[in-house]
């Protein structure tokens, strides 16, 4: 019985790979996507980690990634602001086209990426300096000359953390709870105004009223930003994202190698998957 | 008989402690209990007897003798100001200068910008130098470095007169041979416990960092340092506390001689030195002062010490 399934499910991806790059993409209208991410191959070291994922980015919409433990999904969130060339070993084949520009280009500097393509980490990470200082950082950085103390508030209202924290700006950031982290992390991500915002499963270390309000800002943000978010919460995906990626790991060539198996608008995706293997996994079906 | 014996002993591998075994359990625990307590003892009677010695000399000449700038048998008059001073200024010198570098060798040792096999290698390098004698040292300051800084030291005072730091010229041994001497022994242990520092900083927090669109540079300055600011504070007070109590290297590179000068060309003296030098010579009364310089010295010291382990604890930095 196992053996068939196993059977079952190599088939399927061989199939779904074939058909990956035609999908989910054909609704989108050309002018709206502000950044395209086409992974060919991403390696670390030897290590195929994914493959043939060619996942559009549509402006002001959010843009979720779902899929199993494994799947590469973070990989290639952190592949479209260059993150990943912290990580020894890695390279990214294929192109990432922001604004008409390949940030894979070799002129492109990975920092000058980073700055337009703000993002939002897995585990709140506030630097151990005040409120006003974490949010004010991005500023500094880019040599803001205007008025400071406005831009912080107005990051901080952006992130719906204003009202929490505005008689306590010169507090550490350290001392607010995990929600409250994240928020400011969001606020400090925003705050430099860059035009898209990744998120790494912002909500897994926070509890569910905190999960609530991030994901309540969320899409209050999609309105001056474009988002992109990986999470591992299907309800998630749903309750936010306009349009979805979902992506499985294909074991059939002896690896572990991700894979985008296929993108639509986010109500389309749920009530009709194309695929047999997003159809087990959104039943549940599917490890 | 011994057939007997050997049966008995086959039957089972399993038999109680004997009163043999009970014996020397309880014998070792006592041990290790008298050894720790000793120790706490040690302290305590090092203290007192010091201390006891010195009291003969606060009477006679009382606390005068922490501003006294004379130092004179002959006359009966001690004064270790000048000592004081030169104990403060050559470390604070050796700080600065043991501190920079070693921050920064710390810096280039942990932020990537080595392979991991050469940033152990060098670490280990940096290591050693704790194991270099103080006399070893002291000779090397002597027959190398005072004839190499001498063109350095003439071409600052010539022309940089008029700045007190260079005010005098140098004539062998004195306080900057001394403090830079010293800023090498101290180097070893900054360097060492603001890696620790720098390797305590979570990943999210370096991830953080450039995910904000810092270059390398950025980053370092304006997180990894902030960051890591309580270790690396610790790390400083902890090095002047070597370079406080530090004896032989400068008792032969200070230049032993009692003045006060702002001039790091200028001979100077130490509290260390102070108390090497003169206790082969020294008679009753002396013997006395000394004493009392050895208590200042012990204070200051563990004045310095007990900050930096409450600042280390404090930040949470183990070493």
């Amino acid at each position: 019985m196992e053996a068939t399934a196993t059977e079952t499910t190599a088939e399927t991806s061989i199939e779904a790979v074939a058909q990956a790059t035609a999908t989910g993409t054909a609704d989108l209208d050309p002018e709206a996507i502000t950044l395209d991410c086409q992974a060919e191959k991403i390696f670390y070291g030897d290590f195929l980690a994914v493959r043939d994922s060619h996942v559009p980015i549509a402006r002001n919409q959010i843009t979720g990634f779902i899929g199993p433990s494994g799947c590469g999904k973070s990989t290639v969130l952190k592949s479209i602001n260059r993150m990943n060339d912290l990580i020894p070993g890695f390279r990214f084949m294929g192109k990432v086209y922001f604004h008409g520009m390949d940030i894979y280009d070799k002129k492109v500097d990975p920092v000058a990426v980073r700055r337009n393509i703000g993002m939002v980490f897995q585990q709140p990470n506030p630097f151990s300096m005040s409120i006003y200082e974490n949010v004010a950082f991005g500023l500094r950085l880019n040599r803001f000359k205007g008025n400071m103390d406005e831009k912080v508030e107005k990051a901080l209202r952006g992130a719906a953390l204003w009202d929490e924290v505005k008689d306590k700006l010169k507090n550490n950031g350290l001392s607010l709870s995990g929600g409250q982290q994240q928020r400011l992390c969001i606020a400090r991500a925003i705050a430099t105004e860059p035009r898209v915002l990744l998120m790494d499963e912002p909500c897994s270390a926070l509890d569910p009223i905190a999960t609530r309000q991030i994901e309540e800002l969320m899409v209050q943000l999609k309105e001056r930003f474009t988002v992109a978010i990986v999470t591992h919460n299907m309800q998630q995906a749903m309750r936010v994202a306009d349009q979805t990626a979902f992506f499985a790991v294909d074991i059939s060539r002896g690896g572990r190698t991700g894979y985008l198996v296929e993108m639509g608008a986010t109500k389309e995706l749920f009530a009709n998957p194309q695929e047999q293997l997003t159809k087990d996994y959104l039943h549940g079906e599917f490890s | 008989m011994a057939e007997y014996n050997s049966l008995q002993r086959s039957q089972s591998i399993s038999k109680p402690p004997t009163a043999g075994d009970m014996l020397a359990n309880r014998a070792f625990r006592v041990l290790t209990l008298v050894f720790t307590w000793s120790i706490v003892l040690l302290l305590a009677y090092i203290l007192y007897k010091i201390g006891g010695r010195a009291i003969p000399a606060v009477k006679e000449y009382g606390l005068g003798m922490l501003v006294g700038t004379t130092w004179d048998v002959n006359a009966r008059t001690f004064g270790i100001l000048p000592e004081i001073w030169g104990t403060l200024y050559s470390s604070l010198l050796a700080l600065i200068l043991g501190g920079f570098f070693g921050v920064s060798i710390a810096i280039f040792l942990t932020q990537n910008f080595l392979p991991r096999i050469l940033e152990t290698i060098l670490r280990s390098i940096i290591e050693l130098l704790a194991a270099i004698p103080s006399v070893v040292y002291g000779l090397w300051g002597i027959f190398v470095l005072i004839p190499i800084i001498r063109p350095v030291a003439d071409f600052f005072n010539t022309h940089f007169s008029w700045i007190p730091f260079f005010s005098t010229s140098l004539s062998g041994p004195g306080m900057f041979p001394a403090a830079l001497v010293l800023s090498i022994m101290i180097l070893p242990t900054v360097a060492a416990i603001s890696q620790d520092a720098f390797r305590a900083i979570p990943h999210k927090i370096t991830e953080a960092a450039y995910g904000m669109g810092t270059t390398r540079w950025e980053a370092i300055l304006r997180v990894m340092l902030p960051t890591a600011a309580g270790g690396i504070f610790g790390a400083l007070v902890l090095g002047l506390g070597r370079a406080l109590g530090e004896t032989m290297a400068l008792a032969m590179l200070v230049g032993n001689s009692n003045q006060i000068s702002l001039s790091v060309f200028a001979p100077a003296n130490t509290l260390a030195a102070l108390l090497a030098l003169n206790f082969p010579e020294a008679g009753d009364t002396e013997i006395s002062v000394l004493m009392f310089a050895a208590c200042v010295l012990l204070l200051i010291t563990l004045l310095v010490n007990m900050l930096g382990a409450l600042i280390i604890n404090k930040t949470g930095i183990k070493r």
